[in-house]
């Protein structure tokens, strides 16, 4: 547990002062390890020059090659605050002293020297600069962290729970006589101490020492047992939650895609959505997929949704076409090359299958297993990833039945495939049977595409699925 | 492969490595020797940081052993593509790691192994160890020729490198690591460690180049479990403890606590790539387009992996201004690596004017630039 003691100077004669010192009370904070930057400029403190402790081996000089803080900022003690390079060995610099930066004595890639100055830090008039002495202060823990780590100079065993304690109650570890083993402090000593203090007899708190599940180990084992055990937060104390907000630059392929989106945006989208009965398509997809996998390809439902598009769009062209800026030509596309949009972990990626039109159910399954390995990958070219003219989207393969996609400029249609349900249908007889139902939601540019040519692509898209049969009889 | 352990002892070894610092007594203070049951660098170079942040060493020393599968793994403060050849790596599917501690660039396969001395800071001392390493070398082989440079390399023969080392001091401990060839792919290793990246300035801390050899070659019935079993033994006398290897696996969150936390940390873009320090590249090239052939000049500074500025000069209105400005703004702030850059500009060419000889001309630089990275 870390905690920033942080007092008014009101009270204290200090050497150099010129202003005010302001704290905030409630910096006290018993949570995770935080760095407090203080944004008015308060100097009440002593400038302690940092010197660059001796590496070892005899080495006089080291490169410094980077910095974990800047002028102006607050360390505590153990905090890092560089890493300097000797001779292929990287070196860990930590502050020996709480306090804020005032001054770095060195740039990067420059040649610092043991024994001079590396920083100098204003640490608190209160303080004194005994460098090796015993702290009272444990250094920063975060939740991940079961050790104890050695306390400069003078090792006070203690748990983390006494520790806390002991500082709750402003009580120097070095002063309270452990009656534990090898010395160590129970909160029993802490508590004796508190007694003597205040000449009453406390009652003890509940449940507040971490007992070690392994009787042969003679310390506190580590955290994940503790977490369990760990003593509630009494209600009287505030509640504070220090999360703080976090702003990032959007840059890259975010900053395209805002872009992307913010121009398909423009464009006046409609949407048409219907129901597919894909028993039928299930059935034939089950008997294919052995044979598929002796060619060495992997056969989803995919190359088969891609296709069916390919066939309703030589009858209904328009949907694989481009409108121009100006809006005043319309161009054709001649190509079938059909987008599939992929999860990767960058974001959604859409890489398209060439000229469907001319490609069999087996070749775009071939096409389209190399594209998603390419894409998991993280290599896809660009020749993979541009030239799209109209695009599908899979999305029921994480969930979903309706969706209200939106139209990839400068595409003109977009479908998003829901996922596939086990639904009861009516069949011819009305009776009812089991179907594989799966919903499509069609989104289209509706300067140049109305509604019933949708409506009529999608009947005729559904068809091909319902009865693939069909889909032979067109198939080029 | 698995060398002398006993469940005892992985009991034991939880019971050392779950207690916290202040924890251990003379009962277990003897040295360790644990071995990696794993083959991933980054989980090996998380044990390494686990032990560094975790384990009281004030009485005790480690001897860490470990093998990767195909990875290069670059220096703390070292630059992946002034080292290596990116490309190649990500054809090769071969892993690329950055380090803790400093030093250059080494080529791992299974065919190397790794040894790491924890030791505390005050006990540091490369050059104790090395020659640990070449007495087990020399008790095992007597005949073979391996000493200790003052550089911190082994060398065969008076002039093969066998090992390369490196070292991390902290606040309170230290480790310093090694490699040594017994029969690693030395085809691959050259080819790897072969930077195809023309024009880059960088303050990087640069590796310097050797003739390796194996000691495979030397002695065609070294395997790496003899190696690894001679060199246990050596330091097992040395620290006077016992020869046992204890087995660890990096995956165990019971016995490391917070070991999956550092895996993922050591294989972010972040820690990989943007902990480069900062560099620029300053080149050109030449395009082919139709009958002509173009001379392109590109100018990008880089900072934590990030193209902070970027210049490309292009012959005047091959590709209109506005999208050219466009190209170079995207550009800025986005990460130096092909699979940004590929989809950020496919992305980008949606809102493009969108007509045929643009597109092509557009993809035709995209491409270029993207083999920059």
């Amino acid at each position: 547990v870390c905690i920033h003691r942080v007092r008014s100077c009101s009270g204290i004669q200090f050497i150099k002062s010129k202003y005010v010192c302001v704290f905030d009370k409630s910096a006290l904070k018993f949570s995770h390890q935080q760095r407090l930057f203080r944004t008015s400029a308060v100097s009440c403190g002593q400038i302690v020059q940092f010197k660059l402790s001796d590496i070892g081996e005899g080495i006089t000089e080291v490169t410094v090659k980077e910095w974990y803080i800047k002028e102006g900022d607050s360390v505590s003690q153990f905090d890092s605050i560089c890493e300097v390079q000797s001779d292929k060995a990287s070196v860990t610099i930590t502050s020996r002293y709480d306090g804020i930066i005032r001054k770095l004595h060195y740039n990067l890639d420059e040649i610092a020297y043991v024994g001079k100055p590396l920083v100098d830090i204003e640490i608190d008039a209160s303080k004194g600069v005994s460098p090796e002495e015993d702290v009272v202060e444990t250094p920063p823990m975060s939740h991940e962290e079961h050790t104890h780590q050695e306390i400069k100079g003078h090792k006070t065993l203690a748990t983390p729970a006494v520790r806390r304690l002991a500082m709750e109650n402003n009580i120097k570890l070095s002063e309270v006589v452990g009656t534990g083993k090898d010395n160590r402090i129970l909160k029993e000593d802490i508590l004796n101490y508190l007694a003597k203090q205040t000449g009453a007899i406390l009652p003890p708190s509940p449940k507040a020492e971490i007992v070690p599940p392994l009787p042969k180990s003679e310390t506190v084992p580590a955290a994940p047992k503790d977490r369990a055990r760990k003593i509630p937060v009494p209600v009287s104390r505030p509640i504070v939650f220090s999360g703080k907000d976090k702003t990032e630059p959007i840059t890259g392929f975010h900053k395209a895609m805002v872009k992307t989106m913010s121009a398909a945006l423009k464009i006046p989208h409609f949407g048409y959505c219907d129901e597919i009965d894909l028993t039928q398509l299930v059935q034939l997809r089950e008997e294919l997929k052995p044979v598929a996998q002796i060619r060495g390809v992997k056969l989803s439902f995919m190359p088969f949704f891609i296709k069916a598009a390919s066939l309703g769009l030589l009858q209904y062209p328009i949907l694989n076409a481009s409108l121009d800026e100006s809006c005043q030509n319309v161009t054709y596309k001649a190509s079938h090359n059909i987008g599939v949009a992929m999860d990767t972990e960058q974001g959604l990626i859409v890489p398209n299958v060439k000229n469907v039109q001319v490609c069999s159910v087996f070749e775009i399954a071939s096409e389209l297993n190399r594209l998603q390995s390419l894409g998991s990958a993280g290599q896809l070219g660009t020749n993979d990833l541009s030239g799209g003219t109209f695009t599908l989207s899979n999305i029921g393969t994480i969930g979903g039945t309706y969706a209200k996609p939106v139209i990839l400029p400068p595409e003109v249609a977009i479908g998003a495939l829901g996922k596939i349900q086990v639904l009861p249908r009516f069949n011819g007889k009305g009776e009812v049977f089991k179907a594989q139902i799966m919903n499509v939601s069609w989104s289209a540019d509706h300067r140049i595409i109305d509604g019933a040519t949708m409506a009529r692509f999608s009947n005729l898209w559904k068809s091909y699925l319902e009865n693939p049969a069909s889909m032979l009889l067109d198939l080029k | 492969m698995v060398l002398q352990a006993s469940l005892k002892n992985c009991l034991q070894l939880s019971c050392i490595l779950r207690t916290p610092k202040a924890g251990f007594r003379s009962a277990t203070s003897g040295s360790l020797i644990i071995q990696s049951t794993s083959d991933d660098v980054y989980q090996n170079l998380a044990v390494e940081d686990w032990i560094h942040d975790h384990m009281n060493l004030e009485n005790r020393q480690v001897l860490f052993l470990w093998r990767n599968s195909p990875a290069v793994v670059i220096g703390r403060h070292q630059n992946p593509w002034q080292e290596c050849n990116l490309r190649l790596l990500r054809q090769k599917n071969i892993k690329l790691a950055r380090r803790r501690s400093g030093g250059g660039t080494v080529y791992h396969d299974l065919g190397n192994i790794n040894l790491t001395f924890f030791t505390s800071r005050k006990k540091y001392e490369r050059m104790e160890n090395l020659k640990l390493v070449v007495k087990a070398l020399k008790a095992l082989r007597p005949q073979l020729d391996v000493h200790v440079t003052d550089r911190y390399d082994i060398l065969l023969d008076r002039h093969y490198k066998i090992s390369g080392t490196a070292a991390k001091l902290g606040q309170t401990t230290a480790y310093h690591h090694c490699t040594l060839l017994c029969n690693a792919d030395k085809f691959v290793l050259s080819s790897v460690l072969k930077s195809p990246y023309k024009g880059i300035k960088s303050n990087a801390t640069p590796s310097v180049p050797a003739s390796v050899k194996n000691l495979f070659e030397e002695d065609p019935s070294l395997t790496c479990e003899m190696l690894l079993d001679a060199i246990a033994e050596e330091y097992a006398t040395q620290h006077q403890t016992d020869h046992h290897i204890t087995l660890i696996n990096p995956a165990d969150e019971t016995v490391l606590p917070g070991i999956n936390n550092k895996t993922k940390e050591l294989q972010t873009w972040e820690w990989v790539y943007g902990k480069t320090p900062k560099f620029s590249v300053s080149t050109c090239f030449n395009m082919v387009y139709k009958d002509s052939v173009l001379d392109v000049k590109v100018d990008i500074d880089i900072k934590h992996g990030r193209i902070e500025v970027c210049n490309i000069d292009l012959p005047e209105q091959w590709l209109p201004p506005a999208v050219c400005s466009e190209l170079v703004k995207s550009l800025t702030g986005s990460k130096f690596c092909p699979n940004e850059t590929t989809t950020l500009t496919a992305t980008l060419l949606r809102v493009c004017p969108q007509d045929a000889e643009l597109q092509s001309r557009w993809n035709l630089l995209c491409e270029n630039m993207i083999m920059l990275m």
